[in-house]
């Protein structure tokens, strides 16, 4: 077909059109699976780190700019520990997020890695069952713990050919303990959640 | 030309991969795994069957100057859209080819094609050297992501074959890639292309 | 703790090495690098779209598609504003230098599919790089980008003149080259 300014225009204009309206519609159809999806993701990573519990409940806080959210798990009317989503910017490729769970007592229960873009077959190895960064940290006390790597003076180990992993792990782990404290102390004097952002940030100054 | 040669050229004597030598990127980027490479070639394929469908029904509307980038607009909607399919109802398949999904907008093989079929041939030709095409495509990179599997970390389609603790993990990362297709490459030349 | 600049181009250019470790912008990679003067043509061009698009991908990104709420066109309004900005270094080329444009020939319009400079785009968006940032980061994995096309370039020449097998000429041989070459650049892991 020959060209002129006016069909190019319009022929342009109306596929865009067309295009976008598609878009749109399968965004519609998509946007609630999607959701569901990532609701699932979580209800699994959350039941993943923390003993069988029944209910929980979700309270949010921002630590270091970084959305913090913490699932605490009951059981009847006990807490039987805390889910705590946690992530850091610091990872080899980007931003690395997990979800740590710790018993009420500050024991680390374990650690599920939810999204991760490091260099596959080192940084990577951080999701496995049983890595050296989990193991070093798992049915740990975490109040007593230095979240450092050996090579920066600590006593945890490091994923072999990537401190960087390994530190940005250490870095998330350490906040999710933060945001844990602020949780399960927030929990004895009632504050709520407001009161549990501000003291969040003073952690994080304190740091 | 009928309608079986057509696919068949697309696996064997147009093979996208071996032959053709186009979408070099998602071929080594997402081939840590046959289930991988398996799944970003049926991605590619479902993308490119549609776009190569529409694009054979609009040609005659399109005017020559700004073929290209309408061509681009249709292939990147289609991409959005199994983008959005891919994270609803496969999320843990989507999470692993990452960025590679967005990226079969830039895939040379479905422009390519494009260009060089759907835009002379007629709607059921188009679709079907897309889905030969395609399966050329989704059989090299299965094939591929299966050596790589084998070799690096010892499993089969995710299933370990207990000898994970023996494979050179080399060929899981970055230079396992070359080499595999490198050579991969060289016993397609060596015994189909004759 | 922010992830400093240093550690940002360090790792672009070595470490994550856009072509030997990430696997973008393979085409070119393979098709233009038979010469280091049009490798070097190549990389600049490539560098001068990419600090471009990320300039304008990220404000699109900040000030259109997330307050209007439609991350999912993303995609879509990315590989267009991508195709324009190359139309018009075509343009300016053309003007500017000749024999640069008839060197690059053909391999000008491709850098619309070249997918590192959309892959760069989306990656960065995914990274939650702010503006500075971005732009370091996209210069710095063009830099890469050359960086790689040159070293190969300049192994390809030598390998012209050796005697390789038959079945293994083109691009087989040339693959097994990057491999090797793939090999050497992990040895950066770690570096930053």
């Amino acid at each position: 077909m020959k060209s002129t300014l006016f069909n190019m225009v319009a022929v342009l204009f109306t596929i865009t059109l067309i295009a976008s309206a598609g878009v749109g519609a399968v965004n519609m159809i998509t946007a609630e699976p999607i959701a569901a999806a990532k609701a699932l993701a979580t209800k699994q990573a959350v039941s993943n780190v923390v003993p069988e519990f029944e209910s929980e409940q979700i309270s949010e806080q921002t630590i270091d700019d970084m959305p913090i959210k913490v699932y605490t798990a009951q059981k009847g009317d006990q807490i039987v520990g805390y889910a705590v989503e946690s992530m850091t910017k610091n990872g080899f490729g980007g931003a690395i997020r997990m979800m740590v769970g710790f018993l009420p007592d500050g024991e680390i229960y374990n650690v599920n890695v939810l999204e991760q873009a490091e260099t596959p077959g080192l940084g990577t190895k951080m999701c496995d069952e049983g890595n050296p960064l989990l193991s070093s940290i798992k049915n740990k006390n975490a109040n007593e713990l230095r979240f450092r790597v050996k090579k920066d003076g600590g006593e945890l180990d490091a994923l072999t050919a990537a401190t960087i992993s390994s530190r940005a792990y250490y870095d998330a782990v350490a906040r999710a303990h933060q945001a844990f404290l602020v949780a399960s102390g927030a929990k004895a004097v009632a504050d709520g959640v407001s009161g549990a952002t501000d003291e969040a940030q003073k952690g994080g100054e304190n740091e | 030309m009928n309608k079986l040669q057509i696919i068949l050229s697309g696996i064997i004597k147009n093979n996208p991969t071996f032959v053709l030598v186009l979408g070099m990127c998602p071929t080594l980027g997402t081939t840590t795994s046959a289930i991988n490479g398996m799944g970003m070639g049926v991605a590619t394929m479902a993308v490119l069957i549609m776009s190569n469908l529409v694009i054979s029904l609009i040609k005659n509307f399109i005017p020559d100057k700004v073929r290209i980038p309408a061509f681009i607009v249709v292939i990147a909607s289609f991409v959005t859209i199994i983008q959005m399919l891919m994270q609803a109802y496969v999320p843990s398949l989507y999470a692993s080819l990452g960025v590679f999904i967005p990226l079969i907008v830039v895939n040379c093989i479905i422009l390519g094609r494009a260009e060089a079929f759907a835009s002379k041939n007629g709607a059921i030709d188009s679709m079907l050297d897309g889905v030969g095409i395609g399966l050329g495509f989704t059989l090299s990179l299965t094939v591929i992501g299966a050596v790589r599997e084998v070799l690096g970390s010892g499993a089969i389609f995710g299933y370990s074959l207990g000898i994970s603790d023996y494979m050179p993990l080399v060929f899981v990362l970055a230079p396992g890639a070359f080499l595999v297709l490198g050579y991969l490459m060289v016993l397609f030349n060596k015994f189909v292309k004759k | 703790m922010e992830l400093s600049y240093f550690a940002i181009i360090i790792g672009a250019i070595f470490v994550n090495n856009v072509v030997l470790a990430q696997f973008l912008g393979i085409c070119p990679f393979l098709g233009v690098s038979s010469k280091v003067d049009t490798s070097l043509g190549m990389g600049a061009a490539v560098t001068f779209v990419m600090a471009l698009s990320s300039i304008v991908a990220w404000s699109i990104q900040e000030f259109i598609l997330v307050p209007l709420g439609i991350e999912y066109m993303q995609t879509i309004v990315f590989i267009l504003v991508i195709a324009a900005l190359v139309q018009m270094v075509e343009i300016v080329l053309k003007k500017v230098s000749p024999s640069l444009y008839q060197a690059l020939g053909i391999f000008l319009p491709l850098i619309t599919t070249n997918c590192a400079v959309l892959g760069v785009a989306i990656l960065m968006i995914q990274k939650e790089f702010n503006l500075l940032q971005s732009f370091t980061y996209s210069v710095s994995t063009a830099l890469g980008f050359a960086l790689a096309l040159v070293i190969f370039a300049g192994l390809r020449e030598r390998l012209e003149l050796e005697d390789v097998p038959e079945a293994m000429k083109g691009i087989p041989v040339s693959l097994i080259v990057a491999a090797i070459l793939a090999m050497a650049f992990m040895g950066f892991s770690g570096l930053v």
